[in-house]
C-alpha cells in the first residue's frame, strides 16, 4: 500500500494536466462553437451529428486511433498528445450540446429587449444570452468533467501517464491494492473538480460571491500547478532521459524495470519508463524514437510485422531474419537476447490433458470440436494461429478472447479446455497446466530480444554497450519465477528487478 | 417629429403592412388600433429598425432612420413593450442602466451619474428607491412594466415606441400605469406611438388614432374626429363597442339600468 501511494503523487499530477488540459480547451472549443452553431440553424444537424458520433467511440478505441493518425501526420504519437486529443474530442460534446440548448431557451423577450434597448448582436449575446445560458451550459461542462477524469484513465495505453496506470499494471500484475488505489483516487478526483464547477454554478446563480469566488480560486491554483508541472515536462530537460517502453503484462513491467536499473547502474543516466503500452503502440513508439527501448520477441517479429506464416526456419534463422528486418527497414537494434523465449503455446490443465490423452496439439484434432479454446485479445488474429489451425486442422467448438490475466483462471477453472498460454508465465506451473508439445514445428521461436531506437544507437552508445551485459543472464526458469513472484506472491515489479540486478552484482 | 412614408412589409406571400403614411407632431401620442394581424406592430418596429421596411422611409426629426447604425438609433429611442423583457440576472438597477451603459451618455466609470439618472427614472415611475438592488423576479406584474417604461426613459429619449405595454395587466394596475404614463409622457413632452388592439384605451390617451386593418391604414384622427365622421365601416365597427359602453355607463349614472336606452 505505502509503495501504491509513492506513486499517487507522480500519477494525480499526469492525471490532472490531461483533464484540465482537455476540459479547459474543450470549454474554449464548444462554447464558441455552440454560439456559432445556434447562430446559424442548418449547421446544428451536421455539427452536432458529428460531435455525437465521435461521442460514440469506445473511449480506449478512440485514445488508441490517435497513435496512428498523430504519427500519420508527423505528429509526437504516444504519451500525452494522443490522450489530450483523444480526451478533448470526448469532452465537446456535453458542453456543446448544453450551450445550443442553453441559448435556444433564453426567454425570447429578453433578447427583443436587448434589442429594443440598443445592443449590438456582441452585446446581446455577451450581456444577456450567455448569462442566462450559464447555467445549462455549466452543468454541460459538470458532465464533462466527470467523464473526462473517469476517461483519463485509458491514457495508459498509448504511452500518457494517468491514474490509469495503477489500473493497468494492477490488473496484469493482479495487485488489487492498486486497482483500488487507482479508482478511488480517480473517483475522488472527479468529485472533487465536479464540487467545484457546482461551486462556481452555485455561486453564479444564486450570485454569492464568496462561493463563486472560492471555486474559482481553486480551480485556479489547480490550473496553475497542471499548469506549471506541464510546462516544466514540456520545456524542461526531458531529452536526455530515455524512455524505456513495457506492454500491457507482468513480464514486460519486471523486464523494463530490469533495463533500467542497468542502464542506471552502468551509465548513471537518467531512465523513465513508460508503462502498459499497446502491443503495436510499444513498436511504433520505437520507430519514431518516442521510447528508447523495450523488449519485444523474435516471433512476434518475425509473424506480426514480417507477416511470415506457415512452417518457420530454426531458431538461430528467424533472429538473423529478424535482426536484419528491423536493421535494413527500421533501422532498430537489436541490442542482445535475454537468454529466455516466451513462446506462444497451448496449455491444458494436466488432468484434462490426461483424460483426452493429449500431449501434443496433433492430438487435439479429433477432440477439438468437443472443447473450448480461450486466447488473449490478439492471439486469434494473429498469423501464427493461422498457422496452427490450418497445420493441425483443429476446429473447436467454441473460441473466447479475454484478458491473458483471466485466462489462466479460466483453463484452470474450466471454463475453457485449451488456452493460448505465454511459455513463461508463472502461473503454468503453479496452476498444473501442461503445454502442448508443437510437434509440427508450426510456432515460430520467440526469444526476448531489447531493441533499441536509431536515436539511442546515434545519441547514447555507452547505454546499449551497458545493455549488452544482460544478453543471455535470464533464462526461461528464472524469468517464470519473476514472473511468478508478481503474480502470486504480489510483490512488484520494481522490487523483482532490483532483485535480479542485485544477484547479478555478485 | 416621426415622419412615416409608404412603409410596405412583406413576411415571405403575406403582406403585412402596405404603404402606410403618417406623421406624429413633437409632443404628440399617436395610437396604432387594429386586431391581430393588422400590421400594427410590425409598422411600430419598421420605426426603430427591429424589422426592416421592404420600402418606404422613416425620418425621425427630419432625420431618415435608415442612414442610421440599428442598435445606434435604438439607443435614441425608448421601446417599451407586452412582454416587458426586463433582464432577469440583473438587478432593478442594472435592467435601468442597460441603455445608459450602451450610449455614450455615461462612459464605463461614471457610477455616480448612473445612480442618480437611475434614481430619477424609478421616482419618474412611481417606484420606491429601494426597488433598485432588487431582482425582476421578486416585483408583480405591474411592478415590472414600471420598471420597462423606467429602462426605456432611462437614456432621455425623445420619441418612444410602446407595443401594448399595458396589455398584459389586471384593470386597475393597468389604469395606475396609464395614468403615471401619461403624466411622465406629457412632463417630459416625448413624442410616442403606441400600439393596442384595445379602442377603449385608444379614445381615452391618444392626442390621434390611427386605425390600420389588413396592413392598409383606413384612417387618422382625433379621437373626437373619428367618433364624429369615421371614414370606413370597419372603424364604425371598432367604435361600437366604447359607444356601446359609454352609454350603459352613462345610463347607470343616470340611474337607470344598463342598455335600456335605444
Amino acid at each position: 500500500m505505502r509503495e501504491q501511494l509513492a506513486l499517487l503523487p507522480g500519477y494525480l499530477t499526469a492525471h490532472l494536466q490531461l483533464a484540465l488540459s482537455a476540459l479547459l480547451l474543450g470549454v474554449l472549443i464548444s462554447v464558441p462553437l455552440g454560439v456559432l452553431v445556434s447562430r446559424r440553424g442548418w449547421l446544428e444537424q451536421p455539427v452536432l451529428g458529428i460531435v455525437g458520433m465521435v461521442q460514440t467511440v469506445p473511449g480506449l478505441a478512440l485514445l488508441a486511433v490517435m497513435v496512428p493518425l498523430l504519427s500519420l501526420a508527423g505528429l509526437p504519437s504516444i504519451g500525452f498528445l494522443p490522450a489530450f486529443i483523444g480526451l478533448l474530442l470526448y469532452s465537446l460534446l456535453p458542453i456543446l450540446r448544453n450551450t445550443v440548448t442553453g441559448l435556444a431557451t433564453v426567454d425570447q423577450a429578453c433578447i427583443e429587449a436587448a434589442r429594443g434597448v440598443g445592443m449590438t448582436p456582441r452585446q446581446q449575446l455577451l450581456r444577456v444570452e450567455l448569462p442566462l445560458a450559464m447555467p445549462v451550459i455549466i452543468a454541460g461542462i459538470r458532465t464533462a468533467t466527470v467523464w473526462t477524469v473517469g476517461t483519463a484513465t485509458l491514457s495508459t495505453p498509448v504511452g500518457a501517464t494517468s491514474l490509469g496506470n495503477y489500473i493497468f499494471s494492477g490488473l496484469q500484475t493482479r495487485n488489487y491494492t492498486a486497482v483500488l488505489v487507482g479508482c478511488v483516487a480517480c473517483a475522488l478526483l472527479a468529485l472533487l473538480l465536479d464540487a467545484l464547477v457546482r461551486l462556481v454554478d452555485v455561486g453564479w446563480t444564486r450570485r454569492r460571491r464568496g462561493l463563486l469566488g472560492l471555486g474559482l480560486g481553486v480551480l485556479g491554483l489547480l490550473y496553475a500547478y497542471a499548469g506549471g508541472t506541464l510546462a516544466q515536462e514540456l520545456l524542461g530537460a526531458r531529452p536526455a532521459a530515455i524512455t524505456i517502453g513495457a506492454k500491457t503484462f507482468t513480464e514486460q513491467y519486471i523486464l523494463a524495470e530490469i533495463l533500467a536499473g542497468q542502464i542506471r547502474q552502468a551509465t548513471g543516466r537518467d531512465v523513465r519508463v513508460v508503462q502498459s503500452l499497446g502491443s503495436t503502440v510499444a513498436f511504433d513508439a520505437l520507430r519514431s524514437g518516442e521510447i528508447d527501448l523495450y523488449v519485444e520477441y523474435s516471433g512476434t517479429v518475425w509473424a506480426t510485422l514480417m507477416k511470415r506464416a506457415g512452417k518457420p526456419p530454426d531458431r538461430a534463422a528467424v533472429a538473423a531474419a529478424v535482426v536484419a528486418f528491423l536493421r535494413d527497414r527500421h533501422g532498430i537494434a537489436v541490442v542482445c537476447a535475454l537468454g529466455f523465449e516466451n513462446a506462444y503455446a497451448l496449455a491444458m490443465r494436466r488432468d484434462r490433458a490426461a483424460e483426452l490423452g493429449v500431449q501434443r496439439i496433433s492430438h487435439l484434432a479429433s477432440a477439438a470440436p468437443r472443447l473450448a479454446i480461450g486466447g488473449d485479445y490478439e492471439f486469434f488474429d494473429r498469423v501464427e494461429w493461422q498457422s496452427i489451425r490450418e497445420s493441425y486442422g483443429l476446429e473447436f467448438r467454441t473460441r473466447r478472447s479475454m484478458d491473458p490475466s483471466l485466462m489462466y483462471q479460466a483453463v484452470s477453472q474450466g471454463t475453457v479446455d485449451v488456452i493460448s498460454a505465454f511459455s513463461t508465465d508463472g502461473r503454468i506451473a503453479a496452476l498444473d497446466l501442461v503445454l502442448l508439445e508443437d510437434d509440427h514445428g508450426t510456432i515460430p521461436p520467440y526469444d526476448a530480444i531489447i531493441l533499441a531506437s536509431a536515436r539511442l544507437q546515434s545519441l547514447r552508445p555507452e547505454v546499449i554497450d551497458a545493455l549488452r551485459a544482460l544478453g543471455g543472464r535470464i533464462d526461461d526458469d528464472a524469468m517464470r519465477r519473476m514472473n511468478l513472484a508478481v503474480d502470486q506472491d504480489g510483490r512488484s515489479p520494481g522490487e523483482v528487478a532490483r532483485e535480479f540486478l542485485r544477484g547479478q552484482a555478485h | 417629429m416621426i415622419e412615416v412614408d409608404k412603409l410596405t412589409k412583406t413576411f415571405g406571400s403575406a403582406v403585412a403592412v402596405r404603404g402606410v403614411s403618417f406623421r406624429v407632431a413633437a409632443g404628440e401620442l399617436l395610437v396604432l388600433v387594429g386586431g391581430s394581424g393588422s400590421g400594427k406592430t410590425t409598422t411600430l418596429k419598421m420605426i426603430n429598425r427591429l424589422i426592416e421596411p421592404d420600402s418606404g422611409t422613416v425620418l425621425i426629426d427630419g432625420v431618415n432612420v435608415a442612414a442610421i447604425e440599428g442598435h445606434i438609433l435604438r439607443r435614441r429611442i425608448g421601446y417599451v413593450f407586452q412582454k416587458v423583457g426586463l433582464f432577469p440576472h440583473m438587478t432593478v438597477a442594472a435592467n435601468i442602466a442597460a441603455p445608459l451603459r450602451l450610449s455614450d451618455q455615461a462612459p464605463p466609470g461614471d457610477d455616480e451619474r448612473i445612480r442618480q439618472r437611475v434614481a430619477r427614472v424609478l421616482e419618474l415611475m412611481e417606484l420606491p428607491a429601494s426597488f433598485a438592488s432588487r431582482y425582476p423576479a421578486e416585483l408583480s406584474g405591474g411592478e415590472q412594466q414600471r420598471v420597462g417604461v423606467a429602462r426605456a426613459l432611462a437614456a432621455e429619449p425623445r420619441v418612444m415606441l410602446l407595443d401594448e405595454p399595458f396589455g398584459a395587466l389586471d384593470p386597475l394596475t393597468r389604469d395606475r400605469l396609464q395614468q403615471s404614463f401619461m403624466e411622465v409622457r406629457r412632463r417630459l413632452g416625448l413624442t410616442a406611438v403606441l400600439v393596442t388592439h384595445d379602442m377603449v384605451e385608444a379614445l381615452l390617451i391618444a392626442d390621434r388614432i390611427a386605425v390600420l386593418h389588413d396592413g392598409v391604414l383606413l384612417q387618422v384622427g382625433t379621437p373626437a374626429e373619428l367618433l364624429q365622421s369615421p371614414a370606413d365601416p370597419y372603424v364604425e365597427r371598432l367604435l361600437m363597442t366604447p359607444r356601446r359602453q359609454a352609454r350603459a355607463l352613462d345610463d347607470l349614472l343616470a340611474g337607470q339600468p344598463a342598455g335600456r336606452t335605444p
